[in-house]
């Protein structure tokens, strides 16, 4: 009876040690930047009271939200008991809970008073929907984490569909909640929407999925495991299909907004004269986070190429950054509407778009989440048997159910 | 070199390090001034305030803030009015009332980031204690 | 029960008496000055009342806000705390011109209050919005949260900050209403500004006291809250708009 085998990863290659030192320097530098910003005051950055959320809060929120998505390939294989995704469901696991604190720690270190942490984990006011987010960002933790270890463990295995759902239903709340931050926002004009949540749930699905498929080509390619034809194409399919459904949220929020004759003036600023707003849009946003990707995901001849889907990978995960920065930066940059058919001014910038222009320190932190979930996970394929011996196709259809 | 061999050598490395700052003699941190300039009595017997003082602090700032309550006894600014050096008319700096006794005992406080450590400009001119 | 004509004269008189007297009552405890150990209490609630016909191009209001509560500028505008600011309006269609000063509307159900995740933004028993500055984690959700704008992030060390107004880096902080002013039974200190050097423009009362100036403004004359349709119910009130 064949078993799979999984195993640690080498990690002694001069390359593996050079990409670790390559993260590690980004991460420092990150940190050093907070340190920075914490120092001196916000003043040192591009942010204002204009435009709160910056450069930091587009790279965590992405973060956060891919981190979600990136636990689906484990609960497919879990919950709904799909065998081919099985030898995925731990490197699925781990990039899940990566991800999250590359997300978070570029979000606490942002904060006006990082020393307060504490204070934010021991006073919740449970009305606001960031205070469900921290719990259940913590709780994530914890669910996966045991979710993992039922996994690793043999004598355990049988609580891994269990635990599985636990996690799926708790990801989903948790993206739910992550959408709402936005959605619960009566406030501005560009958020304001039911639609948030499920659109930062499909969001989740194409990044957290795109960016598992960049790392398991990575990792495998790096520990010279080989990787067949089948996993990649159904993690092909999987890819071109989120995109596609993110689309087409977009496309009902913006036609919802146009009918809206009170929304005109914010949609020509997103669609038509947003400057940066309406070229990261159409260009980042549309073009290369969606029409790109579903062109090589869903063509006959190119989806067959390895190159191909990491390229498409790659264009979704630039497109989600492009998407996250019109959703928050865009977002803040349209003025309040606080009297209706007036042109307002005042000292502060008030009836005007705000301007923003991202500094060193600010995307030297928001840089550094990735690098930091990066380096968690290359460390932990290290330590950890995550990655299977064997992905190819022979390997992967032999194995018989029930053998997680 | 074999891993059991590494492991004990970077344990070692940093054991004999710790012995090194231990071993370095340390300049002792100056003992704080404690300097009553104003007559009178504290408001509450020093012993319990030495104990107790940012008990006092934290229960009157959530009466103060939350709830409007300013009673004088233990409000800050009414011990900044009295504590504050005439000098430099502040609680802070090397020989301020908190700031010194907090630097010797290495207890780092963050209320003058936002509080001021100056007195009330009434208790200033008058230099009486309330 | 059937009473007869002179139960009934005895009762409607008892109870004309009473109702008469009710507002008295409350009277009588809200005109008594408040001492320093009374918390603030649930029975008021605190409000302004702006006349933007009588508001002029001034900003003696934002000078003495930020003199009372030791706001100093950097020169750096968009980054610079602001609890009050100056705004003009034109009508887009008919280019009507009008100015009036913008702050912390100290809404009944604030947004800001609601979004906050340790509760640092919260509303006091007397209707003032206030962030409580020891358990604020500087995430500035309520700034984005704030219909108005109101709301400031400090981006700097601060220094020489008024013994009254504790104010510090890494926090949120909006207009207080001048607290510490109302609490030893002051006025806000844009609305004395206003009254001495501007143009008389702004009414500072107790919204539930009937026999105040504010209420009895509010009963005779139209007056707004901004943006009404977020059902707020604003503590400040606009005429002339």
């Amino acid at each position: 009876m064949a078993t799979r085998h999984y195993s640690e990863i080498d990690g002694r290659s001069s390359g593996f040690f050079a990409l670790l030192a390559l993260l590690a320097i980004m991460v420092a530098g990150g940190f050093g930047g907070a340190w920075y910003m914490e120092h001196n005051g916000h003043y040192v950055t591009g942010m204002s009271n204009r435009i709160v959320w910056g450069v930091p809060h587009v790279f965590a929120v992405f973060l956060i939200v891919a981190a979600s998505g990136a636990l689906n390939v484990a609960s497919i294989a879990s919950v709904f008991g799909r065998e081919l995704y099985k030898p995925l469901a731990r490197l699925s696991g781990v990039l899940s809970i990566t991800l999250l604190a590359g997300g978070l720690a570029v979000l606490v270190l942002d904060l006006g008073r990082p020393e307060r942490l504490i204070v934010a984990m021991t006073h919740y006011n449970f009305k606001s929907i960031f205070a469900w987010n921290i719990f259940l960002y913590t709780g994530f933790f914890a669910i996966v984490a045991a979710y993992l270890w039922v996994m690793l463990e043999r004598r355990m295995n049988a609580y891994s569909k269990p635990l599985g759902l636990l996690a799926f239903l708790w990801r989903l709340i948790l993206t739910t909640g992550t959408g709402s931050i936005f959605g619960f926002l009566v406030a501005r004009e560009s958020y304001d929407s039911a639609l948030y949540a499920p659109l930062f749930i499909i969001m989740s699905f194409a990044f957290g999925l795109a960016i598992f498929i960049l790392v398991l080509m990575a990792a495998c390619g790096g520990a010279r495991r080989p990787l067949g034809d089948a996993i990649v194409a159904r993690l092909t399919t999987l890819l071109g299909q989120f995109v596609a459904v993110v689309m087409y949220f977009v496309l009902v929020y913006h036609l919802t907004n146009l009918y809206f004759t009170g929304r005109h003036d914010f949609e020509r600023f997103i669609l038509v004269d947003g400057g940066v707003y309406t070229a990261l849009f159409w260009l980042g946003q549309v073009l290369i986070g969606g029409i790109l990707p579903l062109a090589l995901l869903f063509h006959p001849v190119w989806s067959r190429s390895r190159r191909a889907v990491a390229a498409a990978s790659i264009c979704v995960i630039v497109g989600g950054l492009a998407q996250i920065y019109v959703i928050i930066i865009g977002g803040q940059a349209y003025p309040l509407a606080i009297f209706p058919g007036k042109e307002v001014a005042s000292r502060i910038f008030d009836g005007v778009i705000a301007t923003y222009a991202p500094t060193l320190p600010e995307v030297a932190l928001g840089v550094s989440g990735i690098a930091l979930a990066l380096v968690l996970t290359a460390v932990a394929l290290k330590v950890l048997p995550l990655l299977p011996r064997s992905l190819a196709d022979r390997d992967v259809a032999a194995v018989p159910p029930g053998n997680a | 070199m074999p891993s059991g061999a590494s492991g004990a050598t970077v344990i070692l490395l940093i054991l004999a390090g710790l012995a090194a700052i231990a071993a370095v003699p340390h300049a002792r941190g100056a003992p704080p001034v404690i300097r009553i300039e104003k007559p009178g009595q504290c408001v509450e017997p020093a012993a319990l305030m030495r104990r107790d003082h940012m008990k006092l602090i934290l229960h009157q700032r959530d009466q103060t803030m939350l709830r409007g309550i300013r009673t004088s006894k233990h409000s800050l600014k009414n011990c900044i009015d009295c504590h504050a050096s005439p000098k430099t008319n502040s609680v802070l700096g090397k020989e301020g009332f908190c700031e010194s006794c907090h630097a010797y005992a290495a207890v780092q406080m963050d209320c003058f980031e936002c509080h001021s450590p100056s007195p009330r400009a009434a208790a200033r001119v008058e230099g009486a204690a309330r | 029960m059937s009473l007869d004509r002179r139960s009934f004269l005895g009762l409607g008189a008892a109870a004309l008496a009473g109702v008469a007297i009710t507002p008295g009552l409350r009277l009588i405890e809200l005109v008594q000055a408040r001492s320093p150990e009374e918390a603030a209490s649930a029975l008021r609630r605190w409000g302004l009342l702006i006349d933007t016909a009588r508001c002029t191009d001034c900003e003696v209001c934002v000078t003495a806000c930020h003199t009372e509560n030791g706001i100093t500028g950097h020169g750096r505008p968009a980054t610079d705390a602001q609890w009050i600011r100056k705004v003009t309006l034109s009508d887009k269609r008919t280019g009507h011109a009008q100015t009036l000063p913008l702050m912390c509307q100290h809404c009944e159900h604030p947004p800001c209050v609601d979004v906050c995740p340790t509760g640092a933004s919260f509303k006091r028993a007397d209707g003032i919005v206030l962030v409580d500055k020891h358990t604020c984690i500087g995430c500035r959700y309520c700034v984005m949260a704030c219909p108005y704008g109101a709301r400031s992030f400090i981006h700097e060390t601060v220094t020489g900050q008024k013994p009254d107004v504790p104010r510090g880096k890494g926090t949120v902080e909006s207009c207080t209403l001048c607290v510490h002013r109302i609490d030893r039974d002051g006025q806000p200190a844009c609305v004395e500004a206003c009254t001495t050097d501007g143009g008389k423009a702004m009414v500072f009362g107790d919204l539930n006291d009937g026999a105040g100036e504010l209420h009895q403004r509010l009963r005779r004359e139209p007056a707004i809250q901004l943006r009404a349709d977020l059902a707020l119910n604003t503590g400040v009130r606009y005429q002339g708009l």
